[in-house]
């Protein structure tokens, strides 16, 4: 923003404005910073009754295991718990879900906004009510006719109710994008002797490929963190990591195996690291796209 | 576009939408009208030395044949919303006439679970909601006044509380809050009180629930308004400064009416998404104090004995909670479109 004016902030408004996003980034990077760190602990650290400065020091830790950090944790996960196979699965889902939500949400979103009839805008309508519904509520509904016909605990289930989950939200993403690109564009196309669909592939699409990438983001951010279908729908040997985490909670309570759980959590967590740190433009421009026309 | 055109584009995803979200609904329809066989029993003679006496006894074969020949259960109507885990009219009325104060009829409907649920639901929602915008508004103001160069490093860490997983994300501040982890004991040296523990209170738990769902959705506001805020006319601003209005009063006048249209934009997002509050729940081990109406569904689909009828009752009453929360929107949207075509 280049701004015409010089703004002469007096020292306590821009001390109190500094301080204030000191203050927010400790609160929102700290946690993260800490559960990092105290994933190479022994429990007894991470969780300490006697002084919690422990878990940054590692006193127990050095006494367990002769160094300051150990990687127990996340051996026992990985190896142990088997937590590769879920890493796997998760892997597996997100990008089989990325893939068929872009690919029918493009033409969905695509027909959306280019038809002026009154339908499209009770779709749309339509498309808002089943994104406000908790999808547990649909998990409801799955439960029943999935096990009758066999349908249950299979990795292509699971990845099928997440594609249709999320198309509500990526048709409005997608949405909000291509009324940005001029209708003129695909109408000389057709002018030119392109029929709708090749108009849609060899002009749009490409003008596209951010709003696409940015909505490409989201779904697997929807898939990744979805725990509701995955946790209901999965059977034990396909679980994804999210339920898988929720697992460990459940039936690990012997000492050590909390930091299973930790370890498991930062590995979770990683993927989304990287990914903000690539992407954050997108995530920002995706964040607002619904938002800006107002 | 012509209606055949518009048919072949939009049949992949009507086709999903149609299949695992509308029949879905059916489904869950269907369900909550039946109730699970009761078992069958049947007459035995049981002889001994004293002589003989009839005893019923559970067939278990002939249950197991009943509800393999019909999954759904026996016809309730709508027995299972007026039962006492749903919308228990009866305990409502009776509490109704036995309580002397509001006070007293908010305790006793305190104790019916789909109230009990929707009461925290509705709290978390109406609370978390306005908090987040008031500090993703604060961040917004306070990173737009940064230097260029810090803006990102900022807007990255940021970023983090929204994108992480939310179970996830509340593990993480769960076990900090421990009583053996660094807020939890921080907590207990600064109020004196080597006994506090966050989890042991039910009002505590939902302080905390509300401040997870805070630090988790005050990001996305954050964003949403910071992006308003690089599109603020410089014009006014400059001719609200030589005006001489103060910083407080071009915030007040000119950034605020800016942005009010993306405030709508947020609370509507955050209204959807907080209603659905469920995740939190199970990261912190709260359903004992606090349960959701998505977190109800949830426990009675989980574990051994699957509840499916009551599952499908509370989603239904919740699909019907999300169509009431939505109402002023859609008719807003509506009159939005009428105005454009």
């Amino acid at each position: 923003m280049s701004s015409t004016v010089v703004e002469h902030k007096s020292f306590p408004v821009r001390f109190f404005s500094y301080l204030f996003i000191l203050i927010w980034l400790f609160i929102a990077a700290f946690p993260f910073v800490w559960t990092f760190w105290g994933s190479f602990k022994v429990e007894l650290d991470f969780f300490s009754k006697e002084n919690w400065a422990n878990a940054i020091t590692g006193v127990r830790t050095i006494g367990d295991t002769g160094s300051a950090f150990t990687g127990d944790g996340y051996y026992g996960a990985w190896v142990k718990e088997e937590f590769w196979k879920s890493a796997l699965n998760t892997a597996i889902v997100c990008f089989f879900v990325v893939c068929t939500s872009l690919t029918i949400g493009t033409l969905g979103a695509y027909a959306l906004s280019r038809s002026g009839f009154r339908y499209a805008f009770w779709l749309l309508i339509l498309a808002l009510v089943f994104r406000a519904m908790p999808p547990i509520t649909l998990v409801a509904g799955y439960m029943l006719p999935f096990f009758e016909w066999g349908l249950w605990g299979h990795l292509w289930t699971t990845i099928i109710v997440l594609v249709a989950i999320n198309q509500p939200f990526t048709l409005w993403m997608l949405h909000s994008f291509f009324k940005k690109i001029p209708k003129d564009l695909d109408e000389s196309a057709m002018v030119d002797g392109c029929t709708s669909f090749q108009a849609f592939r060899y002009v749009i699409l490409p003008v596209m490929w951010p709003g696409v990438i940015t909505t490409g983001l989201f779904s697997f951010l929807l898939a990744y963190n979805d725990f509701a279908v995955t946790a209901m729908l999965l059977s034990k040997e396909n679980q994804t990591m999210v339920p898988k985490i929720a697992g460990f909670l459940g039936t690990t309570q012997t000492e050590g195996n909390v930091m299973f759980a930790v370890a498991a959590v930062v590995s979770a967590t990683a993927p989304l690291f990287i990914l903000v740190m690539f992407f954050q433009r997108q995530i920002v421009s995706g964040l607002t796209a619904g938002a800006v026309k107002g | 576009m012509k209606h055949r055109t518009f048919f072949w584009f939009f049949l992949p995803t009507a086709l999903a939408m149609l299949l695992f979200i509308f029949l879905p609904i059916i489904s869950v329809v269907t369900q909550s009208l039946f109730i699970d066989h009761e078992q069958v029993f049947v007459e035995v003679e049981n002889c001994n030395f004293f002589g003989c006496n009839t005893v019923s006894v559970v067939d278990t074969e002939a249950t197991e044949q009943l509800r393999a020949e019909q999954p759904l259960g026996r016809f309730v109507g709508l027995g299972n919303y007026i039962n006492r885990s749903h919308l228990a009219f009866s305990e409502v009325g009776e509490a109704w006439d036995k309580s002397d104060s509001v006070g007293g009829f908010f305790n006793n409907i305190f104790n019916l679970p789909l109230y009990r649920a929707l009461i925290f639901t509705l709290v978390f929602t109406f609370t978390v909601t306005p908090l987040l915008i008031i500090l993703g508004f604060c961040i917004a103001i306070g990173v737009n006044s940064l230097n260029q160069k810090i803006k990102g490093f900022v807007i990255f860490f940021s970023l983090l509380p929204m994108i992480v997983t939310p179970l996830v994300g509340s593990l993480i501040l769960f076990w900090m809050i421990d009583s053996r982890g660094i807020i939890g004991s921080s907590l207990q040296v600064l109020f004196d009180d080597p006994d506090l523990s966050l989890k042991a209170s039910a009002t505590l738990t939902w302080v905390t629930l509300i401040v997870y769902g805070v630090w988790h959705a005050a990001p996305f506001a954050f964003v949403v308004f910071y992006a308003g805020l690089q599109t603020v006319p410089q014009d006014t601003l400059e001719s609200a400064m030589i005006d001489g209005a103060s910083r407080w009063e071009r915030i007040r006048y000119v950034v605020i009416p800016h942005l009010a249209p993306l405030v709508t934009f947020v609370a509507l997002i955050q209204l959807m998404d907080n209603f659905r509050v469920f995740e939190p729940i199970v990261g912190f081990n709260a359903s004992a104090h606090a349960t959701s109406l998505s977190s109800m569904i949830y426990s009675d689909l989980d574990g051994e004995s699957r509840l499916l009828s009551s599952a499908a009752t509370s989603s239904v009453l919740t699909i019907i909670g999300v169509v009431i929360l939505l109402f002023p929107v859609l008719i807003r949207t509506w009159r939005d479109w009428d105005r454009k075509y």
